[in-house]
């Protein structure tokens, strides 16, 4: 954690300084770690090596994969958006609502419309943190109430069942034209689209110079408040995006729809390597830490865990791989410097 | 962490403003008027609204239902002073609970359970303390990770089981009254310990290298304070009233179940961020802890009277903490720049986002009353 931030904005200039060799270091670490899960799991039951589980354990990831790349664009800012949970609830119930009334609708315009809800759910969030000066955690903290607030408004405690949505809908998640579940599919283009936007584009570098440090950004001529305002709109807008996949796979939209989901983003992007201090992350570590949040739960159902400590397990898994990943990188930098 | 702390150390001017205040009295400042007034405030509009409001008895059970959130209050305006988070805290709340039950279920005596349970949550404590302090990780990190860890060992304790039948002497901690009088046991308790928590913060060295360290850690390490074992001191103690919070909510239900005290942690930092305490740390004070628990507890008390749903209630409560940021903030900055000159794209800008939030707001009601009246 030492040199970590001063090497950051280097690496915004170029790619091959310190950071960078520990960036790759730290992603070979949590491959290391998923690889030996992978073959301890597959000696305990044969099962988890198959196609079929790992297709599972894709489809049960790409919700998750999809908001974890957004929390990640907000930490890199050194910021955090809580309410991502909340934000999936109200929009996927208000697009059951709007595709219960209109069963008949071509399936791209829920998809559409929530992330157009996700847009404006996460610009109110952006407002109030680069315009009203509330600290990210705070601000969030607050619409994670006012948001899971709205869901109860909205439905009267009512909820929204699978009889009520048409199949066209259901299998907009499920479908397999293309060989994968379509919202593999969905969370692989959403991921090089981050990974494009955050590597190739100038916005998405200002984000990383923001992130690691915010006044040397504003001297540089950025924008910060833009940037700030953009990463919890764009945090909204694929909340919102996972809401319509959420409503589709699990057929229903509840008022605790993805109630404590903001957590296990985080923990999927902490786990990942996004330092929590701002200006590091990548698309790939973040897609591995999600890959090991699906492969842990997965294989400590077939391992026959029992399911009442299986969070205790995942848990105790999240803070091994935290406190490695730093055992690790202090002794890269002891060796480095 | 250590590199940004070194950048981030605040201004020298406005050190005095952070540093413990000399008397009570004049601890008593802005924000906290500020807290007593929107309390006058909500209990006028509640008394107008409501007739129960002003019932003794009512107004004595409510009291009971925001201890345990007070009690983990304490311990973290100390922790949210030194700049870090607990958010573990209710976590840990339901783990103590739950191995309390376990026991209990057991055949083991009430009281050895209770004391054991109290060790396993200032453990705990310790285990955040000695990640967040030792070695050294980010406090979100550790107590996000123990936050799902402590959860998980109580649904590992119990299962889909409950603990029940607790006896009346231990009951009494969560549903008893002092003296017979109106005044829960559990109401005393906090008020002994928030007295207590308050001198440690604002009259002891301890107290004020908290706000030392929430201030620039690096310069109150270099001055030969022990940094690192005051913050494991904290979390310990946090770990600890977790636990005691834990005991007092299972013996007010007089049950206890896996998921007890569920989301408790984000109103406790609710409540100690509304009392002014910063969340970047260095400043805030235990009385303005106090008061915006007891705001929180009067206006979820006169919502709740008015049946208005608990969920619903987070609106409110989201919006005042929101609120209690922005508006000083934006006072802040209206005073210094001595009247707005509003350009004309600004205007624009502020214009569409209008527009969208109405569009929002205006599908927003379309759509749910298409639905609730075509059922």
């Amino acid at each position: 954690m030492t040199v970590q931030n001063p090497p950051a904005i280097q690496t915004s200039v170029s790619r091959n300084g310190l950071l960078w060799t520990l960036i790759r270091f730290r992603e070979a670490g949590i491959s290391l770690f998923i690889l030996l899960l992978v073959v301890a799991v597959t000696l305990r039951a044969p099962s988890f090596l198959t196609v079929d589980n790992f297709q599972d354990i894709l489809l049960n990831i790409s919700i998750l994969a999809i908001v974890a790349l957004a929390q990640t664009m907000v930490i890199i800012t050194h910021g955090i958006d809580l309410s991502v949970s909340s934000m999936i609830g109200l929009v996927a119930m208000m697009v059951a609502f709007v595709v219960k009334q209109y069963p008949e609708m071509p399936v791209i315009l829920p998809v559409l419309l929530g992330m157009a809800l996700g847009a404006v759910l996460g610009s109110f969030n952006g407002l109030i943190i680069t315009f009203g000066k509330v600290p990210p955690i705070i601000a969030t903290l607050g619409t994670l109430s006012i948001y899971r607030g709205l869901v109860f408004f909205y439905s009267q405690g009512t909820w929204i069942n699978s009889f009520e949505l048409p199949a066209s809908f259901k299998l907009l998640s499920k479908g397999t034209p293309l060989g994968l579940p379509n919202m593999v599919i969905i969370a692989l283009f959403v991921a090089v689209i981050v990974y494009y936007f955050l590597n190739y584009t100038r916005t998405g570098r200002d984000i990383f110079a923001v992130g690691s440090n915010p006044d040397a950004a504003q001297f540089a001529g950025i924008r910060k408040q833009r940037i700030t305002f953009l990463v919890y709109l764009i945090s909204g807008l694929l909340s919102g995006l996972a809401a319509v996949l959420w409503v589709s796979r699990f057929e229903s939209a509840q008022t605790n729809t993805a109630l404590g989901f903001e957590l296990q983003t985080v923990a999927a992007s902490v786990v990942g390597g996004v330092s929590i201090s701002g200006g590091v992350g990548t698309v790939s570590g973040v897609l591995l830490g999600a890959l090991l949040l699906g492969i842990i739960q997965n294989s400590l159902t077939l391992i026959r865990i029992s399911p009442f400590w299986q969070l205790a397990a995942q848990g105790l898994l999240i803070l091994i791989a935290v406190i490695s990943d730093k055992w690790i990188l202090s002794r890269v930098e002891r060796t480095k410097t | 962490m250590k590199a940004e702390a070194v950048t981030e150390s605040k201004p020298s001017a406005r050190i005095s403003e952070f540093a413990p205040r000399r008397s009570f009295l004049a601890s008593f400042q802005r924000w906290e008027w500020m807290l007593v007034g929107l309390i006058l405030l909500d209990i006028v509009i509640n008394i107008r609204l409501s007739p129960h409001f002003l019932d003794a008895r009512n107004l004595s059970r409510t009291s009971s239902d925001f201890m345990e959130i007070g009690l983990m209050m304490l311990p973290m305006v100390f922790i949210i002073i030194t700049g870090n988070i607990d958010l573990s805290v209710a976590s840990n709340m339901g783990m103590s609970a739950s191995f309390m039950g376990l026991l209990h279920n057991l055949g083991v005596n009430i009281w050895v359970a209770a004391v054991a349970a109290l060790l396993l949550g200032t453990l705990g404590g310790m285990l955040n303390g000695y990640l967040v302090a030792r070695v050294k990780l980010p406090a979100l990190v550790v107590t996000l990770g123990t936050y799902a860890f402590f959860r998980g060992i109580a649904y590992g304790f119990l299962g889909d089981q409950a603990a029940r039948g607790y006896p009346k002497a231990f009951t009494y901690f969560g549903q008893g009254k002092v003296f017979d009088s109106l005044l829960p046991f559990s109401v005393a308790l906090f008020i002994v310990l928030a007295i207590l928590f308050g001198l440690v913060l604002h009259r002891t060295t301890f107290g004020r290298y908290l706000y030392a360290i929430g201030n620039n850690e690096n310069a109150t390490l270099y001055s030969g304070v022990p940094v690192a074992r005051i913050k494991f001191i904290i979390y310990t103690l946090s770990g600890f009233m977790a636990a005691l919070a834990g005991l007092i909510l299972a013996a007010r239900f007089g049950s206890t179940r896996p998921d007890i005290g569920t989301g408790l942690e984000l109103a406790v930092i609710t409540a100690a961020v509304l009392g002014g305490v910063d969340i970047n740390g260095g400043k805030g004070t235990m009385l303005g802890a106090v008061l915006a628990l007891f705001l929180i507890g009067l206006m979820r008390f006169g919502m709740g009277l008015l049946n208005i749903q608990g969920q619903v209630q987070g609106v409110v409560i989201g919006l005042l903490l929101i609120l209690s940021i922005l508006i000083p903030g934006i006072a802040q900055q209206v005073s210094l720049r001595k009247g707005i000159q509003i350009h004309g794209r600004s205007a624009l800008a502020a214009l569409v986002v209008a527009a969208v939030f109405l569009i929002f707001f205006l599908f927003f009601f379309w759509s749910r009353a298409a639905v609730i009246a075509g059922g």
